[in-house]
């Protein structure tokens, strides 16, 4: 009799916390609304970046902008050359740091035997993940910039990108290689399949979609660093676009913060600034919607079972 | 701990275990050679031992069914055969494995082509997310076929051996996953045919399947065993008894009883198989 009492009192506030609905107690009521505020406060304060920069900078775009270099001393004209660069300089970090984070992923997951070194070397990966982006662009000038003799170039800022995405991408490989049920694996290998045929036919393309997913994100934050290709490539003005590899670059984010900080007109180019947060803005939300769709699309095709 | 108290027994009165041991498995005296044979198997997972002492023949051909409750290790030893357990980071074993007289865990030998002679048919279904052409494709291609025309003759003939060709044959470029689950489980069984193994081993191949795909299963078993030899793990008692040749009876770790189904179902040598088949535990 009493346990069922006690059963049942359990079962209606398991209803009312579900619903939303019936009656509060104290602190569950406290605790709901403040978690609650919270949620709105976060999304306001979203809400009021967005405003901020969508409302100041929509004014400058038009075609000129997007598709002019600057002029005038960057008082004028538009930003073209800063989105081919920083188009350019992803496609470097993605060369850089897909293939061997996959790789890295890979061979952590598959082939190496769990014990001490792989756990340190899956710290060393988180920690690497908050190393400051600062470290990461002196890091970058000092080995691809001066050691390897890249010079100040898309490949030196792309490599150091590639660096500072490498935690995500090998961390995000991994999870999805986890994913893979176990039965496919054993299924795989019980018809004779090689380890390496078991990751390449059964487990890669069952990988792939969280793989994809993970690296898009980590380039979505690449994509919007400045300190990591300060020092390593990002040029002030440039009058041409690069035509190498070699080549320096003008990169959103770095164009950005001159425009913001450092511009002898600072007040002048305000719109400019602005204009050029608002495209960067959209690029990110681009590559973050093409992790989404990818993500559903692979979904779909798993839901159908090919 | 039985196994504590046989060694001990064992010490005392030596020549009587002995004895006990000798009347164990040879299935069929008289004949040398067998396809499986097992000479005294212990394995372990980490500090824990999962088998002990076991030891096993089987012939060629035919269905021989390892019953026992859960966790006595029947399907332990069904994964030493194909060294599936060599995957559980942390498991050794000691003792002799021959398949076709080779010895299977001696550093010569290729898991590859062993798994290749030796299929095996999971609990649940796992057909890959690929067609069901591919699926049944999947074996040949890895060992190198590329030939079409080859692979087609390959996938029908694998797809008629698991009586699943008349239900798929204008779908085969269809996903594997929308079979239903006996389907899945017999285009499993396909996939394995496609390999031209010579042994089949089954962990409970019917446990996540209802009835009538169940019992269409083991029709399939029962044909196959005419050109394969098949071991296969069952937690169903009934179904040892309908589809075996030879039974054997698993219980902590131990082999206690092998033998003719019949024999083994009508009478008993254990009391502990006894126990066992009349409902009295397990």
């Amino acid at each position: 009799m009493k346990a069922e009492a006690v059963g049942k009192t359990s079962v209606a506030r398991n209803r009312s916390i579900a619903t939303g609905k019936g009656e509060w107690r104290g602190s569950e009521l406290i605790g709901y609304w403040t978690l609650r505020l919270t949620l709105v406060l976060v999304l306001f304060i979203l809400g009021v970046i967005v405003y901020d920069i969508i409302s100041k900078g929509i004014g400058v775009i038009n075609w000129e902008f997007l598709t002019q270099p600057p002029r005038m001393g960057m008082t004028e004209g538009g930003i073209f050359p800063a989105i081919v660069g920083t188009f350019y300089v992803t496609l470097v970090t993605i060369a850089f740091a897909v293939p061997l984070g996959v790789a890295a992923a890979i061979y952590l997951n598959e082939y190496a035997v769990q014990r001490r070194f792989t756990r340190l070397v899956r710290m060393s990966l988180r920690n690497l993940a908050g190393v400051p982006s600062i470290v990461f662009g002196l890091f970058g000038m000092a080995v691809f910039v001066k050691l390897f003799g890249f010079g100040p170039s898309l490949i030196a800022a792309g490599f150091t990108l590639g660096l500072l995405t490498l935690p995500v991408t090998v961390t995000a490989s991994e999870e999805a290689l986890r994913t893979v049920p176990r039965a496919y694996r054993e299924g795989s290998f019980a018809l004779g399949a090689t380890l390496w045929q078991v990751v390449r036919t059964v487990v890669l393309p069952r990988a792939i979609p969280g793989i994809l997913t993970g690296t898009i994100l980590g380039l979505a934050r690449a994509a919007g660093e400045t300190a990591p290709i300060l020092a390593t490539g990002a040029a002030f003005f440039l009058p041409h676009l690069p035509d190498s590899i070699r080549s320096q670059f003008m990169a959103l984010p770095y164009h950005l913060f001159i425009m913001a900080t450092q511009h002898h007109a600072i007040s002048q180019v305000r719109p400019i600034a602005y204009g050029t947060a608002l495209v960067l803005l959209v690029l990110v939300c681009l590559l973050n919607l093409a992790a989404v769709l990818l993500r559903k699309r692979y979904r779909d095709r798993v839901a159908r079972g090919l | 701990m039985n196994y504590k108290t046989a060694l001990e027994e064992q010490e005392r009165n030596g020549p009587v275990s002995m004895v006990a041991k000798s009347e164990v498995p040879d299935t069929c005296s008289g004949e040398d050679y067998h396809e499986v044979k097992v000479e005294n198997l212990n394995f372990y997972y980490g500090a824990k031992q999962a088998l002990f002492d076991v030891n096993v023949r089987v012939k060629e051909k035919g269905v021989t069914a390892l019953i026992g409750p859960s966790g006595c290790g029947k399907t332990t030893f069904l994964r030493v055969l194909n060294r599936m357990n060599d995957l559980i980071p942390g498991t050794r074993l000691d003792g002799r494995v021959y398949v076709h007289g080779e010895e299977i865990y001696a550093p010569s030998m290729d898991v590859v082509d062993l798994r290749k002679k030796v299929g095996m048919v999971f609990q649940q279904p796992n057909p890959f997310p690929k067609s069901i052409y591919d699926n049944v494709a999947y074996g040949p291609r890895i060992h190198g076929l590329k030939n079409r025309a080859r692979l087609d003759e390959i996938v029908e003939k694998s797809l008629r051996g698991g009586a699943l060709w008349e239900e798929v044959k204008d779908r085969l470029h269809e996903p594997a996953l929308s079979l239903s689950g006996g389907q899945q489980q017999r285009l499993c069984i396909a996939r394995v045919l496609a390999v031209q193994p010579k042994i089949l081993l089954m962990d409970e191949p019917t446990s996540a399947i209802d009835p009538i795909a169940t019992q269409r299963i083991e029709d399939l078993v029962r044909n196959l065993c005419e050109d394969y030899t098949i071991i296969i793990v069952t937690h169903n008692m009934q179904q040892a008894a309908r589809i075996s040749d030879h039974t054997g009876f698993f219980l902590q770790g131990e082999m206690i009883e092998w033998g003719e189904t019949a024999a083994i179902f009508t009478n008993p040598q254990d009391k502990r198989t006894e126990d066992y088949i009349t409902g009295r535990f397990g």
